[in-house]
């Protein structure tokens, strides 16, 4: 369990900058970011533009006019590979965002207030996290419109659970710390603890969780867009997968059209997975012993899963 | 002689308390799915039964056996005569007399409507299917707990060298790959290169000679979903496997192993594995979710004829009861394996208590 940001966040910063899968995976999500706001100037076409198509546009191999080929309809696969990224990356944040916003208040909730309150919301919270969370989204997506709005609030709603128990616990092992109870002691009221002495502590750990959990929304949203679910008028990573799977790309050996925006997917859900171990390694850093290990001493090693951090990148929640 | 269990830190609980309590928890929780199943295919914009009666696949007898099916004539639930947009409606009605109670009679009778577009009653079909998709299941699970375990064991043993190094890079990527995506390379690899099928669990219109070649066809066309299955999973067993037992090799007592004399492959297999276990049964129960996820996916990209292949088509084709269907016996079989999971680790857990 991590106990606190030893040093502060400059210590924090510190020891993740010589947190080698941390920084990847930094340098990584800095890319993809930096891609999604240069896309307009990045891609070689305007996505928008109307084209006049001829069936010898359709999936033309790479070509020093096409980089990565054409798609389906005959559209540059490059410049929807770039644009693809602000898809993906606008749904991550926003869901993840929602996610982590509903988990922590209902994790600072329950995990504070203990009780009654902590049995309800806790129940919840199992009930929620039994249910498949997939077939769920795609059940209400598909009764929706399919919307980019509708698919970030699916799959913010729906991927609180993991966050929630995390908090949770992390606060109930606040509450019990010296000083709290101290501040107890001498009269501090709820609202003061909670906003001097347990939030600020939870908070690093839901920083971490915000940078896995949003790993686990783009995955989400590609397969929604993947199983036909995406907004038809947003072409997301997913959607462009879902075109050519379902377009023939297969059977005309297109593989530019199936690759690339895999790729992207990858990139951006490994960039947060490193980014999030990173981070986790770097508020919680831990020594553990090796008996069996050839230099017999203490051993730096670092868990990297199911580190109680890791909980909302638990698999049940993919 | 009382067996009992300790939940907390600082209670005990009698063991028939611990089964009765869970087995109450997870009846609750299909009873919670049953509503929300209800409610989400009627407040949702698309209402589907009432979608369906308008459907231009069914003829005019179909259509009014739907109306009477659901109960489409009568209240949604007792005071609302329809719950998009909510309509306020008669309070006096008798409260068994509505939707809801006809929908619950109807799953009791084991009802699911008929597929709109097969024109076969949903559940015959979802019976079927359940079978090829625990089939998939099965085979892509023990492929993965197996090798994802041995995996696990070595990068713990060799923790700290290229091979633990290797073993948690792979990890890392097995997790990140889309399993659709993961999918469709493995499916271009394998037809183009393998000439394998592409899908679909048995080649059309064959007859077999003998069992042998319907097996040898069965298993060419679960080669690949299988793979796919198996390569999602083992990273993440293997991560468990090991971090739990790089946490159980920093034990005090696996250094007293050693004292005594012991070799590294007596002190792993006698001393280490078993405390090591527990975290993988945990995470098995816990991947139950993830593994529907998996399937519907992977179900996807290879036409495979099961449940989540079932919800794929039932969304591509607007075929409501279909989906609802699907999606209810998704989440119940994933509440009780979940269920039974969780009474398996009651009985594993070395902190089940005598007194």
């Amino acid at each position: 369990m991590m106990e606190q940001a030893t040093g502060g966040y400059r210590g924090v910063w510190r020891r993740l900058r010589r947190n080698p899968m941390g920084m990847i995976g930094l340098a990584m999500l800095v890319t993809a970011i930096g891609v999604a706001l240069l896309a307009p100037w990045l891609s070689p076409y305007d996505p928008n533009a109307i084209i006049r198509v001829t069936i010898l546009d359709i999936y033309q191999s790479p070509s020093p006019a096409h980089w990565l080929g054409t798609d389906d309809a005959g559209r540059d696969v490059l410049t929807n590979f770039l644009y693809g990224a602000r898809v993906s990356l606008t749904v991550g944040f926003f869901a993840s965002f929602i996610a982590v916003s509903i988990g922590g208040l209902l994790g600072l909730s329950a995990g504070f207030l203990g009780g009654r309150t902590e049995g309800v919301l806790m129940r919840f919270t199992d009930i929620m996290l039994v249910i498949p969370d997939l077939p769920l989204a795609v059940v209400i997506v598909a009764l929706t419109k399919p919307s980019l709005t509708n698919i970030i609030l699916v799959i913010g709603l729906l991927g609180w659970t993991g966050t929630a128990r995390l908090v949770r616990a992390q606060t109930m092992s606040v509450k019990q710390r010296k000083f709290v109870l101290r501040a107890r002691a001498v009269g501090a009221g709820n609202r003061y603890i909670m906003h001097r002495h347990i939030f600020p502590l939870v908070l690093p750990l839901m920083v971490v969780n915000t940078v896995l959990v949003i790993s686990l929304a783009i995955l989400n949203e590609s397969t929604l867009s993947f199983l036909g679910l995406g907004d038809p008028a947003t072409l997301s990573w997913g959607q462009m997968l879902n075109y050519a799977f379902t377009r023939g790309a297969m059977s005309a050996g297109a593989w530019w059209a199936l690759i690339p925006p895999g790729f992207g997917i990858v990139w951006v859900v490994l960039a947060c997975t490193l980014l999030g171990q990173g981070l986790e390694q770097a508020l919680n850093p831990r020594l553990l012993t090796h008996h069996l290990a050839a230099d017999r001493t203490l051993t730096s090693h670092r868990r990297l899963q199911p580190a109680p951090t890791s909980e909302g990148a638990t698999p049940g929640n993919r | 002689m009382i067996l009992c269990i300790r939940v907390d830190e600082s209670q005990l609980v009698h063991r028939s308390v611990y089964l009765a309590n869970k087995i109450a928890w997870a009846a609750f929780t299909i009873l919670f799915v049953i509503v929300l199943n209800f409610f989400l295919f009627r407040i949702l914009p698309g209402d589907p039964a009432r979608a369906g009666v308008r459907d231009p696949r069914l003829t005019a007898e179909a259509q009014a056996a739907i109306r009477t099916r659901f109960g489409l004539d009568k209240p949604v639930i007792n005071c609302f005569t329809s719950l998009n947009p909510l309509e306020p409606g008669d309070c006096a009605v008798n409260p068994l007399d509505t939707q809801f109670f006809i929908y619950a009679g109807n799953l009791l009778r084991g009802e699911f409507g008929i597929s709109y577009h097969t024109n076969r009653p949903v559940v015959e079909v979802l019976g079927e299917r359940l079978w090829n998709t625990l089939l998939l299941i099965g085979a892509g699970q023990i492929l993965a707990i197996v090798l994802g375990m041995a995996l696990g064991i070595l990068a713990a043993w060799k923790a700290r060298t290229p091979v633990d190094y290797g073993a948690l890079g792979f990890s890392l990527l097995a997790w990140s790959l889309p399993t659709f995506w993961l999918g469709i390379i493995l499916l271009f690899w394998g037809s183009t290169y393998l000439g394998l099928p592409v899908g679909g669990k048995s080649t059309p219109g064959i007859n077999y000679a003998n069992t042998w070649e319907e097996l040898v066809d069965l298993a060419r066309h679960l080669f690949l979903p299988s793979l796919t299955y198996t390569i999602v999973f083992l990273g993440e067993y293997m991560l468990i496997m090991r971090s739990s037992l790089v946490d159980v090799l920093a034990e005090d007592y696996i250094l007293t192993a050693k004292a005594k004399g012991l070799n590294h492959f007596q002190i792993l297999k006698d001393h280490a594995l078993k405390n090591a276990m527990l975290p993988m049964v945990t995470i098995i129960a816990l991947n139950l979710g993830f593994t529907v996820a998996g399937a519907v996916q992977i179900e996807s990209v290879f036409s495979w004829p099961g449940l989540g292949g079932a919800i794929y088509e039932a969304v591509n084709r607007r075929d409501y009861p279909m989906l609802q269907g699907a999606f209810l016996l998704l989440a119940v079989s994933v509440i009780v394996a979940n269920l039974i999971a969780e009474l398996l680790y009651g009985y594993l857990d070395p902190r089940v208590g005598v007194e």
